[in-house]
């Protein structure tokens, strides 16, 4: 059977690096001071799967790492231990390693053992660490909890392979043991579902267990809940037990696990965070009663050991799902649903708030090769151009007599579209997936140079082709180092220029005009024009006094050119910025400077979303057919007669509400025979990009398809103004035209001309 | 015995040396290509025009789905009656993994050659530049201009492809 392993280890390599990502995600967002539950918890389990499955296809060196490092995290969501900035360093180290080996295992980097060793020594140092003041705080809180240990009742059903395997509940039960005392265990009783029902009395909290009990558990199927009265008696804890099991079906089938982490969760959004930390004390101390500290006065509640099922009445009004986690809540303390229903209620609305994200988000993608994905969309761009030809094969009968075909072709239209939109929306990321990297880089780097540097990031959700994703990280990667290192100035001088210490890089993304723009911005000292040009002086680039100071920041781009006035191993080397400008040309894109001295400066990177089809409008000029990226298009129109103008060097400007517009004529510029040379005949197409605006002329407005974009350079070469190639309706090929390159043209043309 | 099937070219033991070749006309003269550089024969359709291109690149054909350039190569070698009529035929050549259609009069046939009926090209100076011709082939009464298409259409001066790809 060991040969079908390695048929797994594409998976376990892409699950592993995700993990590692969110580990670092949640390391570097981590505030030490106040670590947010929750994501102690998601922390601890993302080193706990790459354990478990690095084990499981036997990575024994991952394995190792993970175990400390689990350990340690364990210690730390347990509040053993509190969390340091120590801690976490050593564990985003950790995760250095383990991707080292991962990518050694898939034979693309040489594992380093020592490193593997060194971090494991140091989480394990970290672990045996005796960190007097947290012990201290933890024995106070186990003497205020004092005997009070609560009890919980777990029912779950076994999964598939547990249930073959008699001995995995057992083992259950015992790791269960060693968290607290199991006063009860029903083996898949037939009578409850075939759900096994465990009893524990345990002062842990009790994502602790769940964490175990999820392993053997059918997802889903795993109920924990507190029983009231720690003094009383088995019959009457299962009483209890029972009445809230009756309420609880009631309320229709919530996922067992997730209530108690979110009700949590939804208690610690409504506290500031000094608060978090009080109250994730009292989880310890309060005997697992959740409820207690969704408010004071649950203390004095806990004392009235009315039936909790009295105080279900007071949920009724709301909506059945979001009483679900608030009946949750309100059971272990007794009354406390009653005394306190504000707050019940809150905590229901947040924790089913939070309940849908995880349902959301659950397990409901595939992974799917990227040839597949590109295979469809070449396919869907064919039926795109079939449609189009339909389409226009139809035009010529008479809808009267065809209107059951013509209804149909309508339809086809709009379902090729639907099934375009989502086949193109299958390659789209979020730049969130590029993003993320950036908060440990600015992390390292900062702390590497003793700056102190917050990074901002605004417009994650942007989306751009997975393509484009893989390319754009590198680049970008460049960008922010440079402003970390050039930009962002020492705190020391930074008070003495009179800005805040902490300097910002703000990463931002946003479309324009079927363009992605990237703005990384930093508030540091600006460029040096001064500095600049004598640099560029010295290495020999042609530099004038004149130049404008665009043009002077495009130096930066020469290779190896570096200002920096020490090489650091952050940079200052010279390679990079060539590279980064190289790199974004490649991939049809440009970068902007703008800099200004002591205010900071911003790189805008500009990509096309290189989506294989466009929006167009297509125009005729002669007998010749061009489209036009409907994006750039702002309005057509028939020149009047007196909106010609001419002004001395430029041909022809055209007066529209005010506005003076160069005019490019496409008969002249492609050199059309036969098309339309009088003003009046033809129709004006007005053109933005990068907020210059021109008017096209042509003969005619044919109409609006979506178009599917051919490369004319696979089996042809770059025309300048043209951009690609589609095929109309009539199988016949148009070109697409470059509309920022027109623009840009014009715009030369102007200056030379002023 | 070599020798012998040397001297007779069309001999069947030599039949695993001979080339096919597609011959083809431009005006008086005939043209052999490398059969194995030929995708296939259709007729001429409309063509949309590129911009600023030579004269001789007539434009661009849709070719189920691929854009493919087209060249005319009675125009390039200046022979040969440029009209185009339903007749008129365009060879799609595949060449280093780039498609582009050719124009010429009529193609002829196939045949095949010997390395032996292969004859350097005597120092001349013609439209097409004597560095793509292999050489001139004599089949029965033919003569035939081996022609290097693969270079010759790949060549900076055909300016079918980018200077930086050249």
């Amino acid at each position: 059977m060991a040969i079908d392993m390695s048929q797994f280890y594409q998976v376990f390599f892409e699950e592993a690096a995700e993990h590692l990502a969110s580990i670092e995600n949640l390391l570097v967002s981590m505030d030490v001071d106040a670590p947010d539950a929750e994501d102690l918890n998601a922390l601890f389990r993302a080193a706990h799967s790459i354990k478990g499955s690095s084990g499981t296809f036997g990575f024994s060196d991952m394995t190792e790492v993970t175990h400390v490092m689990e350990t340690l995290l364990d210690m730390v969501r347990k509040q053993e231990k509190p969390l340091t900035s120590d801690i976490i360093d050593a564990c985003l180290e950790a995760g250095d390693v383990l991707r080292n080996l991962l990518a050694a295992h898939m034979g693309e980097e040489q594992a380093d053992a020592e490193a593997a060793e060194a971090v494991s020594r140091r989480l394990q140092a970290l672990c045996e660490q005796d960190s007097s003041a947290s012990d201290a705080a933890a024995a106070d809180s186990k003497a205020a909890a004092g005997p009070a240990a609560s009890r919980y009742e777990i029912r779950f059903r076994p999964d598939e392979a547990s249930r073959q395997r008699s001995e995995t509940v057992d083992n259950l039960v015992e790791e269960l043991a060693r968290l607290g005392h199991v006063t009860h265990f029903d083996r898949a009783s037939a009578a409850d579902d075939g759900r096994c029902r465990i009893v524990l009395e345990s002062s842990q909290p009790r994502e602790a267990f769940e964490a175990i009990i999820d392993f053997v558990a059918e997802s889903g199927s795993v109920d924990v809940r507190a029983i009231a009265g720690e003094v009383a008696d088995d019959a009457s804890g299962e009483e209890a037990a029972g009445a809230d099991d009756e309420a609880y079906g009631f309320f229709g089938p919530v996922p067992g696990q997730a209530p108690a982490e979110e009700e949590a969760y939804g208690l610690f959004a409504e506290e500031p965070p000094t608060a978090v930390v009080a109250a994730g004390e009292e989880e310890v101390s309060a005997d697992g009663s959740f409820g207690l500290f969704a408010a004071p006065a649950a203390k004095a509640s806990r004392a009235d050991d009315e039936a909790p099922d009295g105080s279900y009445g007071l949920f009724a009004p709301t909506e059945p799902r979001a009483q679900a986690p608030a009946a949750e809540v309100a059971p272990a303390p007794g009354g406390v649903g009653k005394s306190v229903p504000a707050a019940g209620a809150k905590v229901a609305a947040a924790g089913q708030k939070k309940a849908a994200v995880a349902r959301g988000g659950g397990d409901s993608s595939i992974r799917v090769s990227v040839e597949k994905v590109d295979q469809m969309i070449n396919l869907v761009g064919e039926l795109v151009i079939t449609q189009a030809m339909l389409t226009q094969s139809a035009e010529g009968l008479d809808p009267v007599v065809y209107e059951r075909l013509m209804n149909g072709l309508v339809q086809l239209e709009r379902n090729t579209r639907d099934l375009q939109e989502s086949v193109m929306s299958i390659r789209m990321l979020p730049i969130s997936v590029v993003f993320s990297r950036f908060p440990r880089v600015v992390r390292d780097v900062s702390k590497k140079l003793g700056k102190h540097v917050e990074l901002k990031t605004i417009g994650e959700g942007t989306e751009l082709d997975k393509g484009l994703v893989e390319r754009i990280s590198d680049p970008l990667t460049h960008l922010i180092r440079n402003s970390l290192d050039h930009g962002i100035e020492s705190p020391e001088r930074r008070r003495a220029a009179g800005k805040a210490e902490t300097g910002t890089i703000t990463l931002k993304a946003y479309h324009q005009s079927g363009n992605i723009v990237i703005e990384v911005g930093d508030d540091g000292a600006g460029l040096n024009r001064e500095k600049i040009l004598s640099k560029a002086r010295e290495r020999g680039l042609e530099t004038s006094e004149s130049m404008s100071d665009s043009e002077v920041w495009q130096l930066i781009f020469e290779p190896g050119f570096s200002t920096a006035d020490q090489v650091t191993d952050v940079s200052g080397r010279g390679v990079g910025m060539d590279v980064v400008k190289r790199n974004i040309a490649s991939m049809g894109g440009r970068v902007d400077i703008d800099s200004m001295g002591g205010v900071g400066t911003r790189m805008t990177v500009r990509l096309p979303l290189t989506l294989a089809i466009l929006d167009g409008m297509s125009v005729g000029v002669g007998d010749e057919t061009y489209i036009i990226p409907l994006n750039y298009v702002v309005e057509s129109l028939q020149p009047g007669p007196n909106m010609m103008r001419s002004v001395s060097g430029v041909d022809s400007l055209i007066q529209v509400r005010g506005e003076y517009l160069p005019v490019i004529s496409l008969r002249e510029y492609f050199d059309v025979s036969d098309a339309c040379t009088d003003w009046r005949k033809g129709i004006m197409v007005i053109l933005e990009a990068d907020g210059t605006k021109i008017a096209l002329f042509v003969d005619q407005l044919i109409g609006q398809h979506q178009v599917v974009i051919k490369s004319l350079e696979a089996n042809y070469r770059r025309v300048s103004g043209i951009s690609g190639a589609t095929i109309m309706g009539d199988g016949r090929v148009a070109l697409i035209l470059d509309a920022a390159a027109l623009v840009g043209q014009s715009r030369k043309a102007l200056a030379a001309a002023a | 015995m070599q020798l012998g099937s040397e001297a007779v070219a069309n001999d069947d033991s030599h039949r695993e040396l001979e080339q096919e070749f597609l011959t083809f006309t431009l005006g008086p003269e005939e043209y052999a290509i490398d059969i194995l550089k030929v995708q296939e024969i259709r007729g001429y359709d409309t063509v949309t025009a590129i911009a600023n291109a030579p004269k001789f690149i007539k434009g661009v054909i849709n070719l189920r789905g691929t854009i493919v350039p087209i060249v005319d190569l009675r125009i390039k070698f200046g022979i040969g009656e440029v009209e185009y009529t339903p007749f008129t035929v365009v060879i799609i050549l595949n060449l280093a993994e780039r498609v582009v259609g050719v124009v010429v009069d009529s193609v002829s046939d196939v045949i095949g050659m010997t390395p032996e009926q292969i004859r350097p090209a005597p120092n001349f100076s013609s439209q097409v530049g004597a560095a793509f011709i292999r050489g001139l082939g004599t089949v029965d009464e033919r003569m035939l201009i081996v022609v290097d298409i693969e270079r010759l259409m790949l060549a900076p001066e055909m300016a079918l492809i980018d200077e930086a790809a050249a």
